[in-house]
Order: C-alpha cells, then structure tokens, then sequence
C-alpha cells in the first residue's frame, strides 16, 4: 500500500494574472529542489506547471484579475502532488486536441496540457466540492531523490 | 525578451535572447517578422541561441511566425536551439516542420 503521508505543504494564492506566473514558478523551483529533484526535473515541472497556471488564468478564469487561481503543493513519501485550481467550467479531456496531429501542427495554440502531461507522471482534472476545476498533476520520486528534511 | 536584427548575405538574422513566454511578450517576435514581411524582407533566420527560457505560448509564436513567413512564400528558419528548446519541439513533432542549424554560415547559405 503507497504511504500517502504529507511531509510538506505549502498554499499558493494568486490572482488571474500572468504577472503571476514567474511567483508561481519560483516556488515551483523552491519546492521541487528541496525535496531533492534533479535539476532537469525541476526545470520540466516548472514549466509544466506555468503552463497549468497560464490555462487557469486564461481558460478556466477568463482572465479575469479579480478570480483566484489556488495551488497547493504537497510533498508525499512518494511522490509531489501539485493542484491548480480554476473557477472555470471544467475540461472535456476527450476534447483536447493532440497538438502533434498534421491538423493541428501548424496552430499556435493547444500545446500547454499537453506539456503537462508530456513531463508529470499522472495528471487528472477533477470538480472540487466548493465548484470549479481542479487539475491535479504528480511527479514521482525516484530513488536517490529522496530529500525528507 | 531582446530581439535585435541584422543582414548577413541578403539573409535577415533576428538574434533573440531571454525569455520568450506569455509574460515576456512573446508576440514580439510575431509582430517583428511581420514588419519583416512588410518591408520585403522574406529570408529570416531565427536566432534562438541566447533564449533562457520558452513556453508554450513562445512555440506557438515560433509556429506562427513560420506560417506568416511560409504562407507569403518566404522562408523562415531556427539557428542555435538550446537543447530544452530541441527537445520542447521534438515532443511536439516541430523539429519535423523547422529547418534547423547549429551553424550561422550554413544556415544562411542554405537560403540560397
């Protein structure tokens, strides 16, 4: 059975604004080093991370400054579980197109999530009971990482 | 994010360096390959060497400004790529759509 215990958490608020993003990555960085990541690992989730943040503000909350984006990142035994909450509608995955298809080779948007889902090891979108959109992503550790201070 | 521009052989270079993100103004490099294009010059290398940082938002300018350039029948192509960079369009199959170099002087000659 996976030891699902928290050893760290940290709560990040910032409004819809992408002057934001370089907040949210800088404890993105923070976080992943201290919890013993190898530095191209950082640098992936990092971004797989702004571009999470950047959906949020953009598609999910409308870019509207006055609407929250929420993350928490939580250091488990395992595994890193970052969340980033949206006010938004939600995410039909089966609709998100694959960026890499001829059709869509040549669109300047649509690569975002699929970046997040190139870099992280698990991502799932979810409703969260007080409403809105949730899109959870993890990172697991690998043996060497490991970093419990 | 820096973008300044220089003629090598009839060739455009657009030496780019810092970040290209949302945050950064990553449109710049759209709106500095359509004045390109408005002023006849259609042959433009892209120099990425100095770029600290790309998103999602900079690839797809990067795609933009290579549909701009290719649909006006010029041509568009990637000088000194970091390796995030390579690999960022690798995942997305881009290295398959860019004509990239590792070396100016081969780059440019390429256009002729």
């Amino acid at each position: 059975m996976v030891n699902q215990e928290i050893i760290s958490e940290i709560h990040l608020t910032v409004f819809s604004d992408i002057k934001y993003l370089d907040v949210v990555q800088c404890v993105s960085d923070s976080f992943f080093n201290l919890a013993g990541f190898e530095e191209d690992d950082v640098y992936w989730v990092g971004l797989s991370i702004r571009e999470a943040v950047t959906n949020a503000i953009l598609h999910g909350n409308k870019n509207n400054s006055r609407i929250p984006v929420i993350l928490s990142f939580k250091h488990r035994t395992d595994r890193l579980v970052v969340t980033v909450t949206d006010q938004g509608e939600g995410v039909d995955e089966s609709r998100l197109p694959d960026p890499r298809d001829p059709e869509n080779l040549f669109k300047p948007g649509g690569r975002g999530i699929f970046l997040v889902k190139s870099f992280m090891d698990n991502v799932f979108f979810s409703t969260p009971d007080g409403g809105g959109n949730e899109l959870v992503m993890e990172k697991f550790i690998k043996e060497g990482e490991k970093n419990e201070d | 994010m820096k973008i300044e521009t220089r003629t090598v052989n009839g060739v455009t270079v657009l030496d780019v360096s810092g970040k290209i993100t949302l945050a950064e103004g990553s449109v710049d490099i759209r709106k500095s390959v359509r004045d390109l294009m408005d002023s006849g010059r259609d042959q433009i290398l892209l120099n990425l060497g100095d770029v600290k940082y790309i998103d999602s938002s900079g690839i797809g300018e990067l795609v933009s400004s290579f549909t701009t350039v290719t649909n006006k029948g010029g041509k568009l192509k990637l000088l000194n790529l970091t390796l995030k960079i390579r690999e960022l369009l690798a995942i997305t199959k881009l290295l398959t759509v860019f004509e990239c170099f590792d070396d100016e002087g081969e780059a440019v000659k390429s256009f002729s």
